[in-house]
C-alpha cells in the first residue's frame, strides 16, 4: 500500500484522506456511536421498566384493595382465607425497626472507626485495615443471614431470655455490621479530603488530636459523613436476605424488638417462595409493597446526593 | 502584661492530652470491633462447615437428608449463570461508559443518563427481582431459566460496571488521545487500539468484583421463582437449575440442626469462589493496571 503510494508521488495527507474515505471506515464511524446509545439507553430502559413494572401492578392490586386501607391499616393479614387484610404499616414499622437498629450500631462504630482510621492510624495500618473493611463489605447477604440466626439470636437469647428465635434485634445487630464498612469506608474519604493544612493550622494553636477530629475535621467532612449514613440506611432498608432468615413472618404493629418480626422485602421473599398463584391479589401485594420500598430507598437516596451537594465544602 | 497565664494552660494542657488519649482508646476499640467481627463470623463458620466438606458433598445433588446433600447442582448453576452475567453486563457496561466518557456531550441529556445510572444503584436488589419478574420470566416467557436469571442480575450490577469503566477509561490521559489523532487516526480507532487497550485492567478488575457481587446474590432469584433442590444439571440456557446462596438459603432455614452444618459448608465454597474471584481481580489490578 505505501509502496504504491509512493510510486504514484503521493504526500502523507493525500494517504490520510485516501484512507478516510474508505467506506467501511466511514460506516463504522457513524455506526458505533448509535450502537453505544443504545447501550447507553439500556440503563435508562431499566429505570423505566422498573418504575412502570411497579406502577401497573400496583395499580391493578388497588383495583381490589383500597389505597387508605393500604396505607393506614394496621394489620397485615393476606393469608387470612375469608377476609384478608392489607394494611401495610405492620411491615413498614418491621422495616424501620431493622433500620433504626442497624444505624445504632453502624454510625458511632463505622464514625468512629472513620475518625481512627484518617486522623490517628499510621499509612501502614490504613493499608491494612481498609482492604478488610472491603471484606466484610463484601460477604454475601446470606451469610450475614446464617450468621444472624444461627449465632447471633443463640447469643442474644442467653443476654435476654425473652427473646424469640425470630425477632427484631439480632437481624438489626447484623445488618449494622454490614453496612457498617459502608459508613467507614465512605466517610474515612470525606474526611481524608479534608486539606491537611486546615489540621496544621489547629494543631499549631494549641489544639490536640482529638480536638482537631471533632471541631475542625468532622464539620469540614460532615457532608460526606451524613450522605453515606443515608446511603447506609437506604441499603439497610432494602436489605433482604438477613431479615427473611433471622427477622421472621409475623408482622405485627408493635414496638417490642424482641418478637418475630417482617419487613416489607422479607414479605416479597415469603410470597416469592410460597405458590402465590399468578394474578391472586396476593401476587399484586408483593408489587405494591417493592413499591412502597422503592419509595422509601429512591427518597433516601435522593437525599443523600442532596445533602453532599448541597453541603460540599469546596477547598 | 501578661494576658495568658502558664499555670492555667499547663494544668488543662494536661487533662486535654488524657481526654484525647482515651477517645483514641475508644476509636481504635471501633475499628477493632468491625475487625473482630469478620473473624468471629469466619471461625464461626469454618469450625461448623469443614467436617462436611467431602468429596461426596461436591459430587452429591440437594436431598432431604443432610448427610447425602451436595451441592453439585448449585455449584454448576453458578457457574452458568456468571457465564450469562458476564458478557451480558460487561457489553452492556462498557459501551455506556465509553458513550458517556467519549462521545456524549455535556448537556442535560448526558446528566440525565449519569443521575439515573447513581440512582439505580441504590434501588435495592428485590426490586431488580420484581423487575425480572415481569419482564423476563412472564411477558418474555424465559420463566425461571439461567436466561431470565441472568439478564437480570446483568442489570442488577450494570451501574457498579458502568462506573468502574468510566473511572478506568477516564484514567487514560488526554494526551495518548491527542497523540493518536494526530497520527491521522479516527475516534473508533483511537478508542479501540488506544483508550480501550489502557483502560482494560481497570474495566475488568471492577467487572470481576461486581460478578462477584452478583454470585453472591439471593434475593432477585427467590422472587424469580428459582427451584432449589434440583436432582439434575442444567443443558441449555433455558433450562431451570440453582445456585449457591439459593441452596444455602434452603438448607439455613431448615429447622434440622444438622443442616446449619451443611448450610455452613456450603457458604465455605461460596466464600471460596469469591475469593479467587476477587484475587484474580486484585492480580489484574497490581499486574496490568498503569499509572499515568
Amino acid at each position: 500500500m505505501a509502496s504504491q503510494g509512493l510510486e504514484k508521488e503521493q504526500s502523507v495527507q493525500q494517504l490520510i484522506a485516501q484512507s478516510r474515505n474508505k467506506k467501511g471506515k466511514k460506516i463504522v464511524e457513524k455506526l458505533m456511536p448509535l450502537i453505544l446509545i443504545i447501550t447507553a439507553l439500556i440503563s435508562v430502559l431499566t429505570t423505566i421498566g422498573i418504575v412502570f413494572t411497579l406502577i401497573f401492578e400496583t395499580f391493578e392490586f388497588f383495583q381490589r384493595v383500597s389505597i387508605t386501607d393500604y396505607l393506614f391499616g394496621t394489620e397485615w393479614l393476606p393469608f387470612s382465607g375469608s377476609e384478608p387484610l392489607y394494611g401495610v404499616l405492620p411491615l413498614v414499622l418491621g422495616t424501620l425497626k431493622v433500620s433504626v437498629i442497624a444505624a445504632c450500631v453502624a454510625v458511632p462504630l463505622g464514625i468512629a472507626a472513620a475518625i481512627y482510621l484518617s486522623e490517628y492510624a499510621s499509612d501502614k495500618t490504613r493499608r491494612i485495615v481498609k482492604p478488610i473493611l472491603e471484606v466484610l463489605a463484601g460477604v454475601p447477604t446470606i451469610v450475614y443471614g446464617f450468621f444472624a440466626l444461627t449465632f447471633v439470636t443463640p447469643l442474644l437469647q442467653q443476654l435476654i431470655p425473652s427473646l424469640k428465635i425470630f425477632n427484631a434485634l439480632s437481624p438489626g445487630i447484623v445488618v449494622g455490621i454490614m453496612i457498617l464498612p459502608m459508613i467507614a469506608s465512605l466517610s474515612e474519604d470525606a474526611m481524608s479530603s479534608v486539606p491537611n493544612s486546615i489540621r496544621e493550622g489547629a494543631l499549631a494553636l494549641g489544639a490536640t488530636k482529638l480536638e482537631v477530629s471533632l471541631k475542625v475535621v468532622l464539620p469540614a467532612a460532615l457532608s460526606g459523613i451524613v450522605s453515606s449514613v443515608v446511603l447506609a440506611v437506604s441499603r439497610a432498608i432494602g436489605e433482604t436476605m438477613i431479615v427473611s432468615l433471622a427477622g421472621g413472618a409475623t408482622p405485627t404493629f408493635e414496638f417490642n424488638v424482641t418478637g418475630s418480626i417482617q419487613t416489607m422485602t422479607a414479605y416479597i421473599v415469603q410470597v416469592s417462595s410460597g405458590d402465590a398463584g399468578y394474578g391472586t391479589t396476593i401476587y399484586y401485594s408483593i408489587y405494591a409493597v417493592g413499591f412502597t420500598l422503592f419509595i422509601f430507598t429512591l427518597l433516601m437516596n435522593l437525599l443523600a446526593q442532596y445533602i453532599s451537594k448541597r453541603f460540599r465544602e469546596e477547598y | 502584661m501578661k494576658y495568658i497565664d502558664d499555670t492555667v494552660v499547663m494544668k488543662r494542657m494536661k487533662s486535654r492530652l488524657q481526654i484525647n488519649k482515651f477517645w483514641k482508646a475508644i476509636f481504635f476499640i471501633a475499628t477493632s470491633l468491625a475487625l473482630f467481627a469478620l473473624v468471629i463470623l469466619l471461625v464461626r463458620i469454618l469450625s461448623q462447615g469443614t467436617g462436611y466438606l467431602n468429596w461426596d458433598f461436591f459430587s452429591n445433588f440437594g436431598s432431604r437428608f443432610a448427610e447425602k446433600a451436595g451441592i453439585k447442582a448449585a455449584l454448576i448453576g453458578s457457574i452458568y449463570l456468571m457465564l450469562v452475567i458476564a458478557p451480558v453486563s460487561m457489553i452492556l457496561g462498557v459501551g455506556t461508559a465509553i458513550y458517556l466518557e467519549e462521545y456524549a456531550k455535556k448537556n442535560k441529556f448526558t446528566d440525565f443518563i449519569q443521575m439515573n445510572i447513581s440512582n439505580l444503584a441504590g434501588v435495592p436488589s428485590i426490586v431488580f427481582g420484581l423487575l425480572g419478574l415481569t419482564i423476563f420470566a412472564r411477558m418474555l416467557f424465559l420463566g425461571k431459566s439461567i436466561l431470565a436469571a441472568g439478564l437480570t442480575m446483568s442489570l442488577l450490577i450494570l451501574p457498579v460496571i458502568i462506573v468502574a469503566a468510566q473511572e478506568a477509561i477516564r484514567a487514560v490521559p488526554k494526551e495518548q488521545r491527542e497523540a493518536s489523532y494526530g497520527m491521522g487516526a479516527t475516534k473508533w480507532q483511537t478508542i479501540t487500539r488506544v483508550v480501550l487497550p489502557a483502560a482494560i485492567p481497570g474495566i475488568l478488575t471492577g467487572s470481576i468484583l461486581a460478578l462477584s457481587r452478583a454470585v453472591g446474590e439471593t434475593a432477585p432469584l427467590v422472587v424469580l421463582g428459582i427451584p432449589v433442590i434440583l436432582q439434575f444439571l442444567p443443558d441449555s440456557l433455558l433450562s431451570e437449575f440453582t445456585t449457591l446462596p439459593l441452596q444455602i438459603y434452603d438448607w439455613a432455614k431448615r429447622p434440622q440442626e444438622e443442616f446449619q452444618y451443611v448450610a455452613a459448608a456450603g457458604i465455605i465454597v461460596l466464600m471460596a469462589l469469591l475469593v479467587i474471584m476477587n484475587s484474580i481481580a486484585i492480580f489484574i489490578r497490581n499486574k496490568f493496571q498503569k499509572r499515568y
